[in-house]
This record gives C-alpha cells, sequence and structure tokens, in this order.
C-alpha cells in the first residue's frame, strides 16, 4: 500500500458530525405492525375516520405485496415486525405546540447544532422551517406570517385536521397506496411530514423547508410530504435530514408528492446525509423513498433537485408526469457513496402532453467500496407530440474498489418524440493528483475541486445556502478516497 | 542549490537511473540531453517527488535539506516546479480556479495572505501576455481542448506565475514551432536571477540557442556520460547521438575493468 494510499484511507475515516443522539424521553409504540398499531396512530394524531380508512386499505394491501427483488443494492431481508412504528418525545409533546416556547429545549438545542436554529432570535429568515423529530412535527417557523399570505405550511397531521378537504382531494393522487411495496407501507403508517398549499397566482415568499431526524433507536421514519401548487403559483421547498450513529439499520420510507396546476411551478431540493454506517459498512439507514410530482396542469413545472452523500442504501427515483401540454420536468442529482455505501437512484420522466420537456442531469461519485447505480426512465406517451428528453448522466469513480452503473430505459410510441442520452465515466487519476501536488495543492482540495468541478451543474440549480452546505458536505463525505 | 549524488533509481523493479551525480548552483541553467530512454524524464520525475519512481539509493540535497525526505507537495511548496512533459487534462477544474488555489498555497506557505481575484486577474493577464497566450485560456478546464503548444506555454505560465526557486523543463520544447518555441524561452530568460536555478531536459540543441546553458550534461542508459559548456550541446548535434552510445561503452567497460 502506497504512502498516499494510506493517507487516504485515514482521511476517509472522517466521523459522522451529525451522529449524536439526543436524551430526550420518548414514547415509543412496542415493535410490530398490525392493526392495532395503525388504529393506534390514527388515534394518536387524532384523525378523522377517513384518514384512518386510508390507512387500513393501504395496509391491507401491504400485506399482499412482496418486497421487491430488482434492486442491485443488497441487503438482509427486512423484518417489518421489529421495527417500532411510533415515536414521539415525551414532555407533553402528545399535542402539538402553539409556541416554541414550549418546546422541549432539549430539541431546540439539538435542531441549533445542526446548524437548524428554530427560535424566534435566531430562526432563518428566509426560509419557513418544519422540524420533523421522529414521527412528529416539533416546529415550524414562519407559520403565520404565510397564512396570512394563503400559503399553508404545516405539518401533515395538522393539515388532516384543519384543511381536510384539501388533504383528502391530493392524498395518494399521484403516489397511490397501490404504487409500490414501500409506498403502501408508508401510507399505513406515515407518521407526519409537511403539507403545503400555495393558493392561485401566488410565488411563494419565502423558501420552504423541512429538516428530518431521526433520533429514536429502532425506530422507522415513515413521513409524508405533500406539494400543492395552484394555478400560477409557485414555490421552492428544500429538504435536509440527518439521524445517530447507530450499529443497526434503520429504515426510512418517506412519500413526497408533488402537483402543479396551470402555469404553476415547484422546485424541490434535497440535501440526504442521513448517517452512512460506519467504515466497515455497520448499520446506516436504508434510504427508500417515492417521490414523484405530476405537471397535471399546461406548463407547470416541477424540477427536482438532490444531492445524496448519506444511507447506507438510498434507492429512489424522483420522477415527474408530465401529463399538462408544454410541461417541464427537470431533475438535477448529485449522489455520492463511499465506503460500503450502496445508491439506486435516478429518476423516471413520464411524458403524456404535447411539447412536453425535460432535462436530466445526473452526476454519481463512488469512492471507497461503494456501489451505484443510475437507473432511469424516459417514457414517451402515445400523444406526446414533439416532446423533448435531454439526459446526461456523469459517473466518476476514486480508486479501483468501487463500481458505478447506468440502466437508462427509453421508451417511445410517439415518433415525433426526441430523446437524447449522454454518458459518461470518468477517474480521478494518479497523474491528475500527482499534477495538483506538484502545484503544491493538497491531495485533499484537489479531490475537492475536482468533485465539486464535476458536480457543478447541478449545484448551480441549488439555492444558495443548500449550495454552500452541499460543496462542504461532498467535501467531508469524500475526503481520501482517491486510491 | 541542489546536488545529486550517485542516484539510482527504478520504475517496476527496473532500474533506470544508474549513478547519477550532479551539482547546480544557484542562478545557473543546467541542460540534459540524450536519446529516448536514457532516464530523463525519469530523473525529472523523481527530482518532483513522484512514487511510482523508487530511488533506491543515492541522495538528493536542495537548500541544504535531504530532498527524498519531503513529499509532493511539500517539494513544490519548498520551490521545486516541474514544467510537465505531458501536462494531464482536469475537466470540471478550470485553468484559473487551479492556478489560483496553487498560487495561494504557495503564499500561504510563505505567510502571506492568499491574493484575490481581482489582484490574481490583473496579475495572470500579466504573465499571459508574456506567454503570448490568449487570456480566455484561464476559463477553460485546466488544458482540455488545449493545441500542444498551449498546454507548453501554459506549463511555462504556471512557472511564471509561481516563480520557483527551481525550475525543471521537461522537454518543454518537443512540439513547438520555431516561434513559440521562443516564446517559451522568452519566459524563461525573463525568470533567470542570480538566486533561481533551471534543469533544462531536452532533445535537440535547437532550445539552447535561446535559453544559454552554462553547463551541459550528456544522459545516456541513465547515466551520465559527457558533460560540459554549452558547446557540447552543438558538438552533440554535430555528431549525432551514436556518438553517445560510444561514449557510454566506454564508461561501462571502464567500470568492468575497475
Amino acid at each position: 500500500m502506497s504512502e498516499e494510499r494510506k493517507m487516504l484511507e485515514g482521511l476517509s475515516q472522517q466521523e459522522y458530525k451529525w451522529g449524536f443522539t439526543t436524551d430526550v424521553e420518548s414514547d415509543t409504540v412496542p415493535p410490530g405492525l398490525n392493526e392495532d398499531v395503525i388504529r393506534f396512530i390514527s388515534a394518536k394524531k387524532g384523525e378523522p375516520e377517513w384518514m384512518l380508512e386510508f390507512r387500513l386499505k393501504a395496509f391491507a394491501h401491504w400485506q399482499t405485496l412482496e418486497a421487491p427483488q430488482w434492486q442491485k443494492p443488497e441487503f438482509p431481508p427486512i423484518d417489518y415486525q421489529a421495527i417500532s412504528y411510533y415515536s414521539e418525545p415525551r414532555k407533553d409533546q402528545s399535542t402539538r405546540k402553539e409556541s416554541l416556547d414550549e418546546v422541549d429545549p432539549t430539541i431546540l438545542e439539538m435542531y441549533e447544532k445542526l446548524g437548524i436554529p428554530l427560535t424566534e432570535q435566531k430562526r432563518l429568515q428566509n426560509v419557513a422551517v418544519d422540524a420533523v423529530f421522529d414521527s412528529v412535527s416539533v416546529a415550524t417557523t414562519h407559520q403565520e406570517k404565510l397564512a396570512e399570505m394563503g400559503v399553508i405550511f404545516m405539518p401533515i397531521s395538522e393539515a388532516v385536521k384543519k384543511h381536510p378537504d384539501l388533504v383528502r382531494a391530493y392524498l395518494g393522487k399521484v403516489v397511490p397506496y397501490t404504487d409500490n411495496f414501500y409506498a403502501a407501507l408508508n401510507a399505513a403508517v406515515f407518521t407526519d411530514g409537511s403539507f403545503v398549499y400555495v393558493p392561485k397566482g401566488l410565488k411563494c415568499p419565502m423558501d420552504l423547508s423541512t429538516y428530518f431526524r431521526i433520533n429514536e433507536a429502532n425506530t422507522g421514519q415513515f413521513e409524508r410530504t405533500l406539494i400543492v401548487c395552484d394555478d400560477d403559483a409557485s414555490v421552492t421547498y428544500l429538504e435536509g435530514c440527518t439521524a445517530p450513529q447507530r450499529d443497526e439499520n434503520q429504515l426510512h420510507a418517506a412519500v413526497v408528492e408533488l402537483y402543479a396546476h396551470n402555469d404553476a411551478t415547484i422546485k424541490y431540493s434535497t440535501v440526504q446525509n442521513w448517517y452512512p454506517g460506519d467504515e466497515e459498512g455497520n448499520g446506516g439507514i436504508y434510504n427508500f423513498v417515492t417521490k414523484r410530482g405530476m405537471c397535471a396542469g399546461d406548463r407547470s413545472r416541477i424540477s427536482w433537485t438532490q444531492v445524496e452523500t448519506g444511507s447506507a442504501i438510498t434507492w429512489k427515483y424522483p420522477s415527474c408526469v408530465l401529463k399538462g401540454d408544454d410541461s417541464v420536468g427537470e431533475f438535477y442529482s448529485v449522489a455520492l457513496t463511499n465506503r460500503y455505501q450502496q445508491a439506486d437512484t435516478g429518476t423516471k420522466m413520464i411524458h403524456l402532453g404535447k411539447n412536453t420537456r425535460s432535462t436530466v442531469i445526473s452526476k454519481g461519485i463512488s469512492a471507497g467500496r461503494a456501489d451505484q447505480t443510475y437507473r432511469g426512465l424516459v417514457s414517451m406517451g402515445k400523444k406526446a407530440h414533439g416532446a423533448r428528453n435531454f439526459t446526461q448522466c456523469d459517473s466518476m469513480l476514486l480508486g479501483d474498489r468501487c463500481g458505478a452503473h447506468t440502466f437508462p430505459y427509453i421508451e417511445s410510441a410517439n415518433a415525433s418524440a426526441q430523446v437524447e442520452h449522454e454518458a459518461t465515466t470518468t477517474r480521478i487519476g494518479d497523474d491528475q493528483i500527482f499534477l495538483c501536488n506538484q502545484r503544491g495543492i493538497k491531495t485533499e482540495d484537489a479531490v475537492s475541486m475536482i468533485v465539486n468541478g464535476f458536480c457543478k451543474e447541478v449545484f448551480s440549480e441549488l439555492p444558495l445556502e443548500f449550495a454552500v452546505e452541499a460543496e462542504a458536505l461532498l467535501s467531508v463525505s469524500l475526503e481520501g478516497s482517491v486510491g | 542549490m541542489l546536488k545529486i549524488e550517485n542516484l539510482h533509481a527504478s520504475v517496476d523493479g527496473k532500474e533506470i537511473l544508474k549513478g547519477i551525480s550532479l551539482e547546480i548552483a544557484p542562478g545557473q541553467v543546467h541542460a540534459i540531453m540524450g536519446p529516448n530512454g536514457s532516464g530523463k524524464s525519469t530523473l525529472s520525475q523523481v527530482l518532483a517527488g513522484n512514487e511510482n519512481f523508487e530511488v533506491t539509493s543515492g541522495s538528493i540535497t536542495y537548500q541544504g535539506s535531504d530532498l527524498l525526505e519531503l513529499d509532493v507537495e511539500k517539494r513544490a511548496l519548498a520551490g521545486i516546479f516541474l514544467a510537465f512533459q505531458y501536462p494531464v487534462e482536469i475537466p470540471g477544474i478550470s485553468n484559473e480556479q487551479f492556478l489560483q488555489a496553487a498560487v495561494n498555497a504557495a503564499r500561504a506557505e510563505r505567510d502571506e495572505s492568499p491574493l484575490d481575484a481581482f489582484d490574481f486577474a490583473q496579475l495572470a493577464r500579466e504573465k499571459m501576455k508574456m506567454m503570448k497566450l490568449d487570456s480566455d485560456l484561464l476559463a477553460r478546464p485546466l488544458n482540455v481542448g488545449f493545441s500542444g503548444g498551449e498546454k507548453k506555454r501554459n506549463e511555462c505560465f504556471q512557472m511564471a506565475m509561481l516563480e520557483p526557486q527551481f525550475a525543471i523543463l521537461d522537454e518543454t520544447d518537443s512540439g513547438l514551432d520555431i516561434d513559440a518555441l521562443r516564446v517559451v524561452a522568452d519566459g524563461v530568460n525573463a525568470l533567470r536571477d542570480e538566486k533561481r536555478s533551471f534543469l533544462v531536459i531536452t532533445h535537440y540543441q535547437r532550445l539552447l540557442d535561446y535559453i544559454v546553458p552554462d553547463q551541459v550534461h550528456v544522459l545516456a542508459g541513465g547515466r551520465i556520460v559527457k558533460s560540459g559548456g554549452k558547446e557540447l550541446a552543438l558538438e552533440l548535434d554535430d555528431k549525432g547521438y551514436g556518438w553517445i552510445e560510444g561514449l557510454e561503452a566506454d564508461l561501462s567497460s571502464q567500470e568492468a575493468t575497475r
């Protein structure tokens, strides 16, 4: 082993900074999944009857399903009876606090430590944050200000009660519980998440954001996010997440649904940094998420931007259904896997309407012994006259023990549709590092510069605060991965 | 400045340098000439600290300290610069970003504050003019799509920006037309002073018409077979490398009888 490699391997043992646990007393249901657990969750949330029915139907359907096996990442079968499906911080948190003063200070401190201050004096000025801790939303900032303008931004459990008609009209419309195994499971047991509704003609004046934190051991997090933009409205939504360092794997199976009416624009950005497991590949989050946006209206636009650096396994395909004529779908992704991380990610662009357009820019970086797959579908429907897609899919390999795979699926039922696919694979070479070193640039700075350069098309799509965070995150996750 | 004593180096177990001794005083320009495969590039890589080359015996003293103790980056920060024979491409990093990182790493080493974008751009424009490089080249990814001549002139531009103590030019002249050759030579000559030393590795005598060396060494079979003044380059040009093979054979037989 060369000196350089030794140094690099040392560096790649970099600690996961967000791995601390917060000492909060929690009410956690015993592990196991059955109708009673679902009734318990529903009762805890004080849900109306229709919501419970939705859950029970989803559960009944889920029981008929087998877990899918077609993915590239390998993992032992998950024992769904060993997971606890509900956990909430105790300390009188059973009812949501109207004021932040009543939120457990330990939790506020934890969010501050994560860089998400929630208190009045410190909270981010131009971003409204919904903070989800295990199964419940603990705080939402700037809520009143948004409400004045007609924007609804609240935990979905609250929206079910306060805006039942809206939630009922859209929940499961884009991702029905019959969609897939994990979507069915989520529909049955989802605990919290955010609900956003932007009324006609309004450009949401501030970015909305949810910060997810898994704290309790042996719990799964099943959040559900629903964002609806009415005619000519627009919103930018940011999602961040971390989890403590634990030896066992934890399941995170979320569903995100976006619905855009005529001329509406939804921009959804994720910086995913769940605990990736230790250097031997023990522990870490299984991030199995269904994200889909419906461009229902004409000229609507949905854009996904994701930076995926965490999780032991990431398995998701944020997708767009381009139903409205002239609607636009975009997917910008940076996925980085190091150590023993695995990722199977990509997107689906389903073109149904006329002159629909989609762009897919995917940048995959593999280091250590990680394995990464891009899997994408571009489908041109019969009526998708003049539809166009451009896909660019680039992989970068660091070292010689990682893998990168690409599975692009293209289906076209319309002769006037155009599909373009470009793909490259590159490697950070020893000669490139040597050149940088010879000019006095440290190896880790060189790697970070090269990788950030590789990702810049995607980073430029992120909101500024996120772009800075993403670059920093990438450097930390990558340090010393060239061998 | 630099003292090499009985240097042996090998790559993949094969010995390439078989006992090189060389001393370069501050302010001097030494030229190394020799046929393909004689070890010229190996010498430059060993001096820069490329780990693919293993130093099996001998020593290199640079400014009074043991150079072999330092890794690549430390050598660079100590003022050693290598103008590469084949500059590698780095997509995604602009020429400017790369050079700014390099210049600021050198400044940090000297406890100087980093150059801001404005000062850097001003300095870069000045030096690019000297190397007759279009300033558009700054925004382009490092070496990607550069012509052969642009790559070589860009190496010299980097050298001018970094102002090293000891610069190695590894066949910087190969592939350059006569005009570009003059530009490169002018760039080097502008940097010559009583403190800065150069090791110019070349195949052809031509470059030495413009960069006039203090000493010329002829390398063959991993050894310096002849050293002399600048006229040695002319003699070599006149007699060809066949003459060298004779010298090399003489040297080997001398050793055998010793």
